[in-house]
C-alpha cells in the first residue's frame, strides 16, 4: 500500500518534467473554458454558494475571454471522475474541483488529460497539472471563539461538525483556544454529521447540542440549518462560509466568509498567460482569502475585541496554535513558546483540553 | 365517483407499447417545462437521453453505472415477488464492500488469481450475512423485514464510517476518513485495459438471466411466485415459507454484497464513507420499473443510469441546475408507472346509484 502511494508520487514527478511543453498561451479568439465542480447545490447558501459567487465574479471580470461551466451536487465518488472527464472532453482547460473527496479522481483524470489544469480545494495530492488551494478557516474560528468566550454564560459552546478531517479538527481546536483565551474554563461539545450538506441532520445536531447545555453554536457544515435551529431556541450562533445573516438576523454574531474570487481570477489569468504552475496555496486573513462578516448582536466591547483579534491574526501578531497546548488527555502537544507548523496543522488529529467527546 | 378496477386481461400490444408511450409523454411534458424555462425543448430532452451515449466513453460509463443497479434490482425483484420486502439493499451493498474491501486491505501482496476471488466471495458473504440476519429476525421473532432491513442499512453505513475513520484509516492519509487505496492485484480484471469496466458489467446481465430462469422455470421459482400471490395457498401446498424467506434474503443480500464489493474494487479503489450514493434505494425503483421481472430489470437499470448521466450532461452543456434532473426523473417515473397502472387497471366513472345497486 505504501508502495502504491509512492508510485503515484513518482508518476507525478515524471509528469512535472513534461509540463512546460503544455503551458501554451490560450488562443485569444477562443474563450478559455473553465469548469467548476460543487459538492452541494449552489443554493446551499454556504460552501458551494460561495464558490459559485467567485465563479460569477471571475466570469464578470474576464467577460467574453472565458466561458465558465458549473456542475453542482457532484458526489465524491466515481461520478465526479465522469463529470471531470466530460468537462475535459468538451474543451475545458481549467477545472476547479471544490471538495476534498474529489482528490483521487482529480489525480486520475489529470493523468489522462495532461493538457488540462486542475485546481483541487482542500486536498493534499498534487501533480504537474494539479494544484491545491485552501483557506486558513481556523483563523476565523479563533475570532469566533473569542466572541463565544465573552458571551457564553455556561462557558460551553456546541460545534456542529461535518467529517473529522484535519480542517475540522483545526476548527474545533482554534475555536476553543479562542474561547479559553478569554475564559480559561471554557469547554466545547461537538457532533459530527458525517457529511457536509444535510440540513435536517445539521439542524438536529444543533438542537441536540443545545439540549446538552451549549448556549452558543458554531458549525462546520454548509447550510444555515444550525443557525436557524439556534434562532428557534433563542441563542446566538455563527454562520459558515458565507454571511448567513439574512437567515437569522437576530442570531448570527458573525460568520467566517470564504473569499475565493481573487484566487480564481489569478489562476484563470495564469492559464491565459501561460504561466500556470502547480502550487499549494493556503491563505487566511493576511492573504484576503478569509474575512469576518459584520459583528452583530453583541456588546460593542466584544465587537471591538473581535476586530482587534482579527487584525492581530492578519498581521501575524497572534498565531493561535502557540504553546503550551495540552490535548484531551493532558499531554503537552505544543510546548510553551513553540508554534505548530503547517505540516503539523495539516495532519492534526487530536483535540485540545476542554473539548468533550472523541474523534472516532 | 372515479373508480379504479382491474382490467382482468392484459393487452399484449400495450404491454410493450406502454413504456414507449411513457417515453414519448415524458419527452412532451418535460419539453414543455424546458420551454417554459426558456431552453430549447428538443435539444434539452436530447441532452438527457441521447447525448450521454454519444460522449467519449459514454457507453462504458452507462454500463458501469447500471451494473450495480441491475445486480441489486434483480435480487430485489426476486424477493419482492415472494412478498419479502428487503428495503436495505444499500446496507447489504455496504457490508459487501466492507468484507471484500477488508480482504483486499489485509492481503495486498497476495497474487491476483488467489486474492480477487477471495475478495469477491467475502463481498457476497458480507451481503448474505446482512440479509440472513434480516431473514432470521423475521422467521424467529416475526420482525417486520421492512423495518429491520432498513435499520441494518444504517448500521452498515455507520460501521463503514467507524472503520474508515478508525481502525482502517489510511495511515498516510493525513487523518482523512478513507482507507488506503487497494493494491492493484486485488482489483480484479478489466474488460478493457485501463478502464473501469469491471467484471460486474458482464455478471449483472448473466445474473439477471440466471434468476429469470430460476423464477420462471424451476420449482423453487414457482414456490416464490405462489408465496407472493397467495401465501395461504402456498402454505396449503406445503411450501415452507421460512425456507423461501431465507433464500430470498440470502440471494438479494448476496447480490447487493457482490455489487458493493465490485463497486469498491472496480470503480472506487478504496473504502470511503460515501461509497454508496444511494444505489440500494435506487435499485428498489429499478426493480419495480422492471416489473419485478429479472429480465425487465436490465433495461430499467440502464434507463435509470442514463438519466443520471444525462443530468451531468445537462449541467455541463446546458447549464441547467441539478434540480432539473430530479424533475426529469420524476416525470419519467410518473409516466412509466402511470402507463403501467392504466395498462392493468381502468378508471371508470361510476355514478352513486350504480354503486348502491351493487
Amino acid at each position: 500500500m505504501l508502495r502504491r502511494h509512492f508510485t503515484r508520487l513518482a508518476g507525478a514527478g515524471a509528469l512535472a518534467s513534461a509540463a512546460p511543453a503544455l503551458l501554451r498561451p490560450a488562443c485569444a479568439a477562443e474563450p478559455l473554458k473553465v469548469g467548476f465542480l460543487y459538492i452541494g447545490p449552489v443554493g446551499d447558501f454556504g460552501w458551494s454558494h460561495q464558490h459559485d459567487l467567485a465563479r460569477q465574479a471571475a466570469a464578470e471580470h474576464y467577460g467574453d475571454k472565458i466561458k465558465t461551466t458549473a456542475v453542482e451536487s457532484v458526489p465524491e465518488g466515481p461520478d465526479c471522475e465522469k463529470v471531470m472527464n466530460d468537462l475535459a472532453a468538451s474543451g475545458h482547460k481549467l477545472i476547479f474541483a471544490t471538495s476534498f473527496g474529489y482528490m483521487n479522481y482529480v489525480i486520475a483524470v489529470a493523468r489522462r488529460h495532461k493538457d488540462v489544469f486542475y485546481e483541487h480545494a482542500t486536498g493534499y495530492k498534487r501533480a504537474a497539472n494539479v494544484s491545491t488551494y485552501n483557506i486558513r478557516f481556523y483563523q476565523g474560528r479563533f475570532v469566533q471563539g473569542v466572541i463565544a468566550g465573552k458571551l457564553s454564560k455556561a462557558g460551553l459552546a456546541g460545534y456542529v461538525g461535518s467529517v473529522p478531517v484535519p480542517e475540522v479538527v483545526q476548527g474545533m481546536n482554534a475555536f476553543l483556544l479562542g474561547m479559553q483565551s478569554v475564559n480559561p474554563q471554557a469547554r466545547l461539545k461537538f457532533i459530527m454529521i458525517n457529511g457536509w450538506y444535510d440540513p435536517p441532520k445539521e439542524g438536529d445536531a444543533a438542537k441536540a447540542l443545545i439540549d446538552q447545555g451549549c448556549d452558543i453554536i458554531t458549525q462546520h457544515t454548509d447550510s444555515p440549518a444550525p443557525l436557524q435551529a439556534a434562532a428557534g431556541r433563542g441563542i446566538k450562533a455563527f454562520g459558515q462560509a458565507t454571511d448567513m445573516a439574512k437567515f437569522a438576523p437576530n442570531t448570527q454574531l458573525t460568520a467566517s466568509v470564504d473569499v475565493w474570487t481573487p484566487y480564481y481570477i489569478r489562476r484563470i489569468g495564469d492559464v491565459m498567460a501561460g504561466t500556470w504552475k502547480s502550487t499549494n496555496t493556503w491563505g487566511g486573513f493576511e492573504a484576503g482569502m478569509l474575512k469576518m462578516a459584520p459583528f452583530a448582536n453583541m456588546p460593542p466591547a466584544v465587537a471591538a475585541l473581535a476586530s482587534e483579534t482579527e487584525a492581530d491574526i492578519a498581521s501575524g501578531k497572534s498565531r493561535i496554535f502557540i504553546g503550551p497546548i495540552k490535548d484531551q488527555g493532558g499531554t503537552v502537544k505544543v510546548p510553551a513558546g513553540a508554534t505548530m507548523d503547517d505540516a503539523a496543522l495539516s495532519s492534526m488529529q487530536w483535540l485540545v483540553e476542554g473539548v468533550e467527546g472523541k474523534l472516532t | 365517483m372515479l373508480r379504479i378496477e382491474p382490467r382482468g386481461c392484459e393487452s399484449k400490444f400495450w404491454r410493450y407499447a406502454s413504456p414507449l408511450l411513457a417515453l414519448v409523454l415524458t419527452g412532451v411534458v418535460s419539453g414543455l417545462i424546458f420551454a417554459a424555462m426558456g431552453r430549447p425543448p428538443g435539444r434539452t430532452v436530447y441532452t438527457f437521453l441521447v447525448m450521454p451515449l454519444l460522449q467519449q466513453d459514454g457507453l462504458q460509463a452507462l454500463a458501469v453505472k447500471a451494473a450495480p443497479l441491475v445486480m441489486m434490482g434483480v435480487g430485489l425483484s426476486l424477493a419482492y415477488r415472494a412478498n419479502v420486502w428487503n428495503i436495505g439493499a444499500d446496507g447489504q451493498f455496504i457490508l459487501g464492500a466492507i468484507c471484500g474491501g477488508g480482504m483486499a486491505l489485509a492481503f495486498p501482496d497476495a497474487p491476483a488469481w488467489a486474492i480477487f476471488p477471495v475478495v469477491v466471495l467475502a463481498g457476497i458473504i458480507g451481503g448474505m450475512l446482512n440479509g440472513g440476519l434480516v431473514a432470521w429476525l423475521r422467521i424467529r421473532f416475526n420482525a417486520n423485514e421492512i423495518l429491520t432491513s432498513l435499520m441494518f442499512a444504517y448500521i452498515s453505513q455507520y460501521l463503514l464510517v467507524y472503520l474508515v475513520t478508525g481502525p482502517w484509516r489510511d495511515p498516510q492519509g493525513y487523518g482523512f476518513p478513507q482507507t488506503a487505496m487497494f493494491a492493484d492485484n486485488t482489483l480484479g480484471p478489466r474488460l478493457v485495459a485501463d478502464s473501469n469496466l469491471h467484471i460486474g458489467v458482464v455478471l449483472a446481465p448473466l445474473v439477471a438471466v440466471a434468476l429469470w430462469l430460476m423464477l420462471e422455470r424451476s420449482l423453487l421459482g414457482f414456490q416464490f411466485r405462489v408465496l407472493g400471490q397467495a401465501a395461504r395457498a402456498a402454505r396449503f401446498a406445503g411450501f415452507r415459507e421460512s425456507r423461501l424467506v431465507w433464500v430470498a434474503m440470502l440471494i438479494s443480500g448476496g447480490l447487493a454484497g457482490l455489487a458493493g464489493v465490485l463497486e469498491a474494487t472496480g470503480t472506487v479503489g478504496q473504502l470511503t464513507p460515501n461509497l454508496s450514493p444511494g444505489y440500494g434505494f435506487t435499485a428498489i425503483i429499478v426493480a419495480f420499473l422492471g416489473r419485478l421481472n429479472p429480465l425487465g430489470v436490465i433495461p430499467a437499470g440502464l434507463l435509470l443510469a442514463l438519466t443520471y448521466l444525462g443530468g451531468d450532461a445537462a449541467q455541463i452543456s446546458l447549464g441547467l441546475p441539478n434540480a432539473v434532473t430530479g424533475i426529469f426523473q420524476g416525470i419519467l417515473l410518473f409516466f412509466l408507472l402511470g402507463c403501467d397502472m392504466l395498462l392493468l387497471n381502468r378508471v371508470r366513472w361510476v355514478s352513486g346509484g350504480t354503486r348502491a345497486a351493487r
